[in-house]
């Protein structure tokens, strides 16, 4: 096996039956959660709704890239390639959010 | 024969670039990198035209039909997608097990978390056809209104994401029947998985953003 062949397939064994088992659960019990609070007429009116979607949805993405696509153990330069894209274009959706109103900053 | 045996030797030969990285692996990922930008445009566009229907149907409120005057209740069906993404995450879970298979060398394993992983996405896209179809008997089309057109740009490009990967593993797992995936073919079944749960992230952030807030 050659040095490359050997790195390909080191950089992949971290993470075990264990470890998948964990995030799977995990990310099936924050789904659970996501769908519950939506069944929640009084929670859905408070300002709390939205942000606790949006961080329950983000930590599942950074789990599901961290552990299931390795982005934890592998190479900066793979990380790199996704990470700078989707801040740039996670920026843009915000900006283009804020261009068109659809949220706003009230100073007072 | 000796031609058949030399591309056989070449079949598992990697291309590595002066990073001393597999050139594949590069590739995916500045894929992946410029899919982001792609499924972030399509989510703009939806977030930007939420609430700006001056018909219905409308996702998350009742609405009024013109043409008969009923009441008909909100058109997202929440248990449904919820069940829906279940599959998906799960498919994940399918995913990273059949390619833990593949590098231990396992072939009976390495078969049967790739075919769990296919017809989990083929169950996903069998809930997206069912929820599809029933948007255009409630009166929901692509031509509807905002709500309808950035619905169905987003979830059906997203669709036909799950549809090419549903593909993808199919192929592998032509292969591993065929003759075998062992731990020479890690990095292309690396690189399919890597496209697999791009798809479930992507489905991630379209199921808080389209179908849970309101």
């Amino acid at each position: 096996m050659s040095d490359h062949a050997k790195l390909d397939s080191e950089d992949q064994t971290h993470v075990d039956w264990g470890t998948y088992k964990w995030v799977a659960l995990i990310l099936f019990v924050m789904t659970v959660v996501e769908v519950w609070v939506y069944y929640i007429p009084a929670f859905v009116a408070t300002p709390w709704f939205v942000p606790t979607i949006l961080i329950l949805g983000a930590i599942k993405f950074a789990i599901v890239v961290m552990f299931y696509m390795h982005l934890k153990y592998d190479y900066k330069l793979f990380r790199a390639l996704f990470v700078g894209p989707l801040t740039i274009a996670v920026l843009i959706l915000i900006s283009l959010l804020f261009l068109f109103g659809k949220v706003a900053i009230h100073f007072s | 024969m000796a031609t058949a045996a030399l591309a056989d030797a070449h079949a598992g030969e990697h291309h590595y670039t002066s990073t001393g990285l597999n050139s594949n692996k590069i590739a995916i990922w500045a894929f992946i990198g410029s899919e982001c930008f792609f499924f972030a445009s399509l989510i703009s566009t939806y977030l930007i035209y939420k609430g700006r229907s001056v018909v219905g149907p409308f996702p998350h409120e009742a609405w009024t039909d013109p043409a008969t005057g009923k009441v008909m209740p909100a058109i997202l069906n929440i248990p449904v997608t919820s069940m829906s993404t279940f599959v998906l995450l799960m498919s994940s879970l399918f995913m990273v097990l059949a390619h833990s298979a593949v590098v231990r060398g396992d072939r009976k394993y390495s078969k049967i978390w790739l075919l769990a992983t296919a017809l989990a996405g083929a169950t996903f896209l069998g809930f997206q056809a069912f929820e599809f179809t029933s948007f255009v008997h409630e009166g929901l089309g692509l031509t509807t209104n905002l709500f309808g057109s950035t619905f169905f740009v987003l979830t059906g490009f997203h669709g036909a994401h799950v549809t090419a990967g549903v593909l993808w593993l199919v192929t592998l797992l032509f292969i591993d029947y065929k003759r075998g995936l062992g731990p020479r073919d890690t990095i292309n079944v690396d690189i399919c998985a890597l496209y697999w749960h791009f798809v479930d992230v992507v489905w991630i952030a379209i199921f808080a953003l389209v179908y849970l807030i309101r």
